[in-house]
């Protein structure tokens, strides 16, 4: 923001309040009413509006409080953002970015802890990034910013609530999207995952090695759209098999596709069935065991990958 | 709004040619030569003033509606024969509400509008060569065939996009608007729909907000009284659809939208609210469909005998009456028509000799290259 004037912050609660998980905490004393600003309750309409303000060259960034707003602003995001490029026989460029958090962990309920990474890569024309590190976040953020595609750029609500990892650096760096990034080396399987679920999966990596001496490689896609698939067949050269995991449901979900072009792409690397985990096939509940039951974390990866073992 | 005591003297120089009395309808609807110009003072402006237009102007702007017209004859024609698939609305009997509205307008203002939008698209200035060979998705087409009927664009005629969802283009509106607003420029947006349009969530959200926000935004209704094939007093709550907007704290105006000289009138006083950081106006234009909602329409929603009442008043007819009231001649009237009907047979010609795109073509355009950097 402070290097282009053009880009400017939508959405609810973005400024005064500071956005309801503070993302956007002091911008609007930073950058005023101007680049931050304050909408009513209208998800179609302000996202209606980044589109137009795109069209002519501004770059908004449009913030969505909880990223199953998507839905109530679908018409806007798929059948306008997404194609308006190719509709439009490449005249018009539709350079805005899409962000806010999603994914289960706080007991939010069915209306507001999906994860709307494998819905957003259904559809052509937008890119989708999903960062689960703040250095891959910011490098991530900059170039979703700069790109002329749309970008959804998925947050997860329990990466807010991590600690750990030192802050990104305050230079200038930018992170290319579409590239996947190998978070642990291993020898006997590779997890291929995302978002929240890459902290879910190295931890399971640790747990496997650990009790069970198994050797998980962790790849980060970072990208959802484009996969790198580069990256990911890399990785199974070297350990035989495959496991997707994401937060998003497993059904007609990134890693159905992702094992579907490992046998369409690169079958001869596999030497066991790909699988893929993903959220179970229920609107997510809000009991806390029921909400656990449901997500595709540490102990569904542990036992999925032994269950993959010993196959 | 009953009438005619609301209405100013200019915009009633055409009095002669309207019926004369406004019958009562059984169907509930109306009778439209009722309200041609019911001009309803707006909130914050008083009744709207319709100066009389240069002549020369006015010959312009009927050269334009006859192209629109013919253009879309012509592209009706070719959907017969089968030249033109899917959904193809035309918007005959609608010409005078773009052409009034895009000769009060200045370039570098914006225009979005719906998928009726064929003649926004002539009257901002597109070729009607290239329109059609758009329609038959010919390489020649604006958007390479890719966009078709329902998507005329030109960004740098101001034409930012026609859109096949009924008020989605309204919001684009808006943000363009809010682009101008936040860098400070002149740039006034306008947005076209229809009366069904105003049933639609966002375009609720988009009166709030840019009323809130005093955004330079003109919202041009169409209202040609169907939402598609059912008439709007089926379905609308109200019977003054003009009161949605105007609950949204807007300036709003009632007008005959078959009139090039008092759209362009409204469409002026609108445009300098807007402008002047005075915030949206909602203009009304009364305007009738003579075509099908669609090309093959089967039109069993309307007695014939309603199409055939409008034609008194359809916009080429009020234009060319102001015309003949002016002192131009029969003659160069039918010079014009001739001029435009060659130019449009030249255009067919052009679409139809247009080569079909590369099937390569398929793929481009779903993402644009490499970052850029920035604006």
């Amino acid at each position: 923001m402070q290097r282009d004037e053009d880009v400017f912050l939508i959405g609810e609660d973005v400024g005064h309040y500071g956005g309801l998980f503070r993302v956007t905490r002091n911008l609007l004393d930073e950058f005023g009413e101007k680049r931050v600003l304050d909408t009513p309750i209208s998800e179609q309409a302000f996202m209606g509006m980044a589109l137009g303000a795109a069209t002519v060259g501004m770059r908004p960034i449009v913030e969505l409080m909880y990223m199953d707003f998507t839905l109530v602003a679908a018409d806007q995001i798929f059948n306008q953002i997404a194609k308006y490029r190719y509709m439009t026989g490449g005249l018009l460029k539709v350079p805005l970015v899409i962000r806010g958090q999603q994914g289960g962990g706080k007991r939010y309920g069915s209306q507001h802890s999906q994860s709307v990474d494998s819905l957003y890569a259904h559809f052509p024309g937008i890119r989708v990034v999903a960062p689960a590190t703040p250095y891959d976040a910011k490098g991530l953020l900059k170039t979703a910013i700069r790109d002329d595609n749309p970008v959804a750029f998925l947050e997860h609500k329990m990466l807010y609530f991590t600690r750990g990892e030192a802050p990104p650096p305050e230079e200038e760096y930018l992170i290319p999207i579409g590239k996947a990034d190998v978070k642990r080396v291993g020898k006997d399987l590779t997890i291929a995952t995302f978002s929240f679920c890459l902290l879910q999966a190295l931890e399971a990596a640790e747990t496997l090695k650990d009790e069970h001496g198994i050797s998980c490689e962790v790849v980060d896609l970072r990208t959802v759209e484009p996969l790198d698939t580069e990256t990911i067949w890399e990785s199974v050269a070297k350990t035989g098999r495959l496991l997707a995991v994401h937060e998003s449901y497993a059904n007609c979900g990134v890693g159905a596709e992702l094992v579907a072009r490992a046998y369409e792409e690169a079958p001869n690397l596999l030497r066991a069935p790909a699988r893929r985990l993903g959220m179970a096939p229920v609107s997510i509940p809000v009991s806390r065991v029921l909400e656990e039951e449901a997500l595709p974390w540490k102990d569904e990866i542990i036992a999925t990958v032994l269950d993959m073992e010993r196959r | 709004m009953k009438p005619a005591d609301h209405a100013p003297e200019a915009a009633t120089t055409d009095e002669a040619a309207l019926p004369a009395t406004a019958e009562p309808r059984s169907d509930g609807l109306r009778n439209p030569a009722s309200i041609t110009t019911d001009v309803l003072p707006s909130d914050s402006a008083s009744e709207l003033v319709v100066p009389a237009l240069p002549t020369d102007l006015l010959l312009e702007m009927y050269r334009k509606a006859v192209t629109i017209r013919l253009m879309e004859e012509a592209l009706l024609a070719a959907a017969e024969e089968g030249q033109i698939g899917g959904a193809m609305h035309t918007a005959i009997g609608h010409e005078a509400n773009a052409i009034g509205a895009a000769y009060a307008l200045r370039p570098g203002d914006y225009v979005t509008c719906t998928y009726r939008g064929h003649h926004h698209g002539l009257a901002w200035g597109m070729d009607p060569g290239r329109a059609i060979a758009e329609v038959m998705g010919r390489s020649d087409g604006f958007a390479k065939g890719k966009g078709g009927s329902m998507h005329f664009v030109s960004p740098e005629l101001g034409m930012m996009g026609a859109n096949g969802i009924v008020a989605a283009q309204v919001p684009h509106a808006a943000g363009l608007a809010l682009a101008s607003y936040l860098r400070g420029e002149e740039r006034v947006a306008i947005t076209f729909f229809g009366d069904g349009a105003l049933f639609q969530g966002v375009m609720h959200e988009t009166f709030n907000m840019a009323s809130k926000w005093k955004l330079p935004l003109i919202f041009y209704c169409e209202n040609n009284r169907y939402s598609e094939m059912t008439p709007i007093w089926r379905t609308s709550s109200i019977e003054d659809i003009f009161l949605f907007p105007r609950a949204y704290g807007m300036a709003t105006v009632q007008i005959d939208g078959n009139d090039v000289e008092v759209v362009h009138a409204a469409v002026s006083e609108a445009a300098e609210r807007a402008r002047t950081g005075s915030g949206p106006t909602f203009i009304e234009g009364i305007t009738y469909r003579l075509a099908g909602h669609m090309a093959g329409d089967l039109e069993t929603y309307r007695p014939p005998e309603e199409v055939e009442r409008q034609q008194t008043y359809e916009p080429l007819t009020v234009l060319r009456r102001k015309l003949r009231a002016r002192g131009v001649d029969e003659d160069q009237i039918a010079e014009i028509d001739e001029e435009v009907d060659e130019k449009i047979d030249e255009a067919v010609a052009f679409a139809e000799n247009s080569p079909w795109p590369d099937t390569s073509e398929t793929y481009l355009d779903v993402f644009a290259g490499s970052a850029s950097g920035g604006a």
